[in-house]
């Protein structure tokens, strides 16, 4: 499958986050902001977050295996993890993306 | 990608149907799946809801020309590839030629956490992308149950999947949903709830360690079909369902008759042998020579150059082609002329609806017009009585509509007759041979009974069943003073027959010798008295002659006398 990295030839993140929407729903919008709130807070500068807007690319779902909507994936660091959901939580985010281990 | 597709839309005025192509499934179905509706297939595991269901995308590919989507929640693509390649379906080809689309879903419940709210619309764009580049008519979610394992969130998912089956019908797919069977209800998450158009049940039951695979299907929205349970296949060519009976007694019948081999048999059945596509019983207790007259129809048939299989569930068919050529049939010459087919498999090598399949395969594949089955008794080991009489009845149904003639041997076990032994199939036959031990007088001998014919006028005597190096015949049972005799009894008494036959001509002709004698005797007395008579006669004559001649010479001397008178008279007159 299709895998478009918009930007590979900058230096690599240490963070490369996806985040895969269907549309400008709410549930969309607030996964983004949540998202964008929690990078900025503990991984500055070291991630990349791309946005894969499914009604425009629909082709790309099955790459990452996408089921729900909004579906966050870890490309990296490895091995790759998916959350879904809007995000709202964040302790669950956090541990699910391996930013914080489990307390 | 080119979408127009022919769908069987105008064909039904009321429900539109869409044809799996599944042999069998259709006509239970009255023509298929409802179009543009989802169908729920339901069973325990290893029932074949996958194997069905891709049969359905792929038949609907190749035969219909509509192409489908595969979303495997369960095997990934490869692995569906290499499992219906054993079916000789080429998946590979297909996605290739953009007929069939395999989406594998894969939920890993370890890499998935979740947070907030979600819904599927990943799901629906994928399905939406893959139905959209295809054109495609026909959709398949197998098992999409395997969500309920990857995601938490019930109330999402149920919520989910009740727009998913209404987004599939806004879309004008035809689906089968895959559901397993759960207790006590038709699907572990109650998938039926959702899916209420159609509803088909699979089940596999072993029984007497022999398995069977029944169908069924209990909802059809809008529809009739058929309420049975239809016991279903799947072989190298996918699968089939097989309906009990046909509904309808309307095959079609010939009053054609073809000879049974044996003249003397025909004889009995009216001059004529039996009906073609009729179907014969041929009962009797062990070694009455039942193989041998199935095998002499079998060689009928294939010296008229008609083609004939020989279903054997007791011997290996060299072993038939051995025995009987000790009867004098050579059934090698008819295999090897391609006229004859011999298929020997015991009967305990798979279910009876496997061993109905077989025979259907086979005579759909080498059409013959004679088909025996040697013998019945045996399917028992792997039914009971009614399923073996089921399974009779079906076979006997699409032999008749195919106006297959049949033979069916059958071993009754008792010695007395039991009139209605023979797996209960000697109703449906059309004609029905007993072959019955006789025994008297230190020996066994074999009789010939028919029991019936039907439609044909045809002998109630008994007939004596002799087996020779040169064959079958039948012999008229002798009627002594002593009864019925048979076997040697009964040549005993015909040489006894002979012999008087002889001594009598004997005594006859001298009778007639001596009448002759007599005759002689007679006719040299009759001579005698006849030169006697004729003597006498001359005799007689002689006298009678004398005394005309007498009486004539006096009558001339008479006259002589007065003519001379008178010419003295004339004479004395001149003188005056």
């Amino acid at each position: 499958m299709v895998k478009k990295s918009k930007s590979a030839s900058v230096k690599p993140y240490k963070w490369e986050l996806r985040l895969y929407i269907a549309g400008n729903t709410p549930k969309s919008v607030t996964a983004l902001n949540n998202l964008k709130k929690y990078c900025e807070e503990h991984l500055k500068g070291e991630y990349k977050i791309e946005v894969i807007d499914l009604l425009v690319h629909p082709q790309l779902a099955a790459g990452d295996q996408i089921l729900a909507i909004p579906t966050l994936v870890r490309k990296v660091p490895v091995p790759i993890r998916k959350i879904i959901g809007d995000l709202s939580n964040e302790e669950k985010v956090l541990v699910g993306l391996n930013i914080r281990p489990l307390k | 990608m080119p979408k127009k597709s022919k769908t069987n839309h105008p064909r039904f005025k009321s429900l539109p149907k869409t044809p799996t192509g599944i042999r069998g499934l259709d006509e239970i179905t009255g023509g298929g799946l409802p179009t543009g509706r989802p169908t729920l297939v339901c069973g325990a595991a290893g029932c074949g809801k996958t194997l069905m269901a891709t049969e359905f995308i792929v038949r609907g590919a190749l035969e219909y020309n509509e192409p489908g989507v595969f979303m495997a929640f369960e095997e990934r693509v490869e692995e569906l590839e290499m499992n219906v390649a054993s079916l000789g379906f080429d998946l590979v080809k297909l996605q290739k030629d953009k007929l069939v689309k395999i989406d594998h879903v894969h939920i890993d419940k370890s890499e998935i956490e979740e947070t907030g709210e979600y819904d599927l619309d990943g799901l629906f764009i994928r399905l939406g992308y893959a139905i959209d580049t295809i054109g495609a008519k026909r959709v398949v979610l197998d098992t999409i149950e395997n969500l309920f394992s990857g995601l938490n969130n019930l109330g999402v998912l149920r919520a989910e999947l009740r727009r998913l089956f209404g987004w599939l019908k806004e879309k004008g797919v035809t689906a089968i949903i895959t559901g397993e069977k759960g207790e006590g209800t038709l699907t572990r998450q109650g998938l039926e709830e959702y899916v209420s158009d159609c509803v088909i049940l699979l089940d596999h039951r072993v029984e007497n360690q022999i398995s069977t695979r029944l169908l069924r299907i209990i909802k059809y929205r809008g529809s009739v079909h058929g309420t049975n349970e239809y016991p279903f296949l799947i072989d190298e060519d996918g699968m089939s369902v097989l309906p009990i009976t046909s509904l309808l007694l309307d095959s079609p019948v010939s009053s054609q008759r073809i000879s049974s081999g044996i003249p003397a048999l025909d004889q009995m059945l009216g001059g004529k042998g039996f009906f073609k596509g009729s179907s014969i019983l041929i009962s009797g207790t062990a070694g009455t020579g039942k193989t041998s007259l199935a095998a002499y129809f079998a060689n009928e048939t294939c010296i008229r150059k008609e083609r004939c299989i020989y279903f054997a569930f007791e011997e290996s068919p060299l072993q038939i082609i051995r025995n009987m050529w000790s009867i004098g049939i050579d059934l090698k010459s008819h295999i090897d002329k391609g006229l004859l087919e011999m298929h020997a498999a015991r009967p305990t090598l798979n279910g009876l609806e496997m061993h109905l399949l077989s025979i259907h395969k086979h005579v759909k594949r080498f059409k013959p017009q004679t088909v025996i089955l040697d013998p019945i008794t045996n399917l028992i080991t792997v039914g009971s009585v009614s399923e073996v009489k089921s399974m009779l009845i079906r076979l006997i149904d699409f032999l008749q509509q195919e106006q297959i003639t049949v033979l069916f041997t059958a071993l009754s076990l008792n010695t007395i007759v039991n009139e209605q032994t023979d797996e209960g199939v000697s109703s449906l036959v059309d004609a029905w041979l007993l072959v019955r031990d006789i025994e008297a007088n230190g020996e066994r001998n074999r009789g010939l009974y028919i029991m019936k014919s039907r439609g044909m006028k045809h002998s109630n005597q008994v007939r004596e069943f002799v087996i020779t190096d040169d064959g079958l015949d039948l012999v008229d049972v002798f009627l002594g003073s002593d009864g019925v005799l048979t076997g040697s009894a009964r040549e005993a008494q015909q040489l006894m027959e002979v012999t008087g036959q002889a001594l009598k001509s004997h005594a006859l002709t001298r009778k007639d010798i001596e009448i002759q004698r007599k005759r002689k005797v007679l006719e040299a007395k009759i001579a005698s008295l006849q030169e006697e008579f004729e003597s006498v006669q001359d005799e007689l004559n002689k006298s009678y002659v004398e005394d005309e001649l007498k009486k004539e010479i006096m009558e001339k001397n008479r006259k002589q006398i007065i003519q001379n008178r008178q010419n003295k008279n004339t004479l004395d007159g001149k003188k005056k």
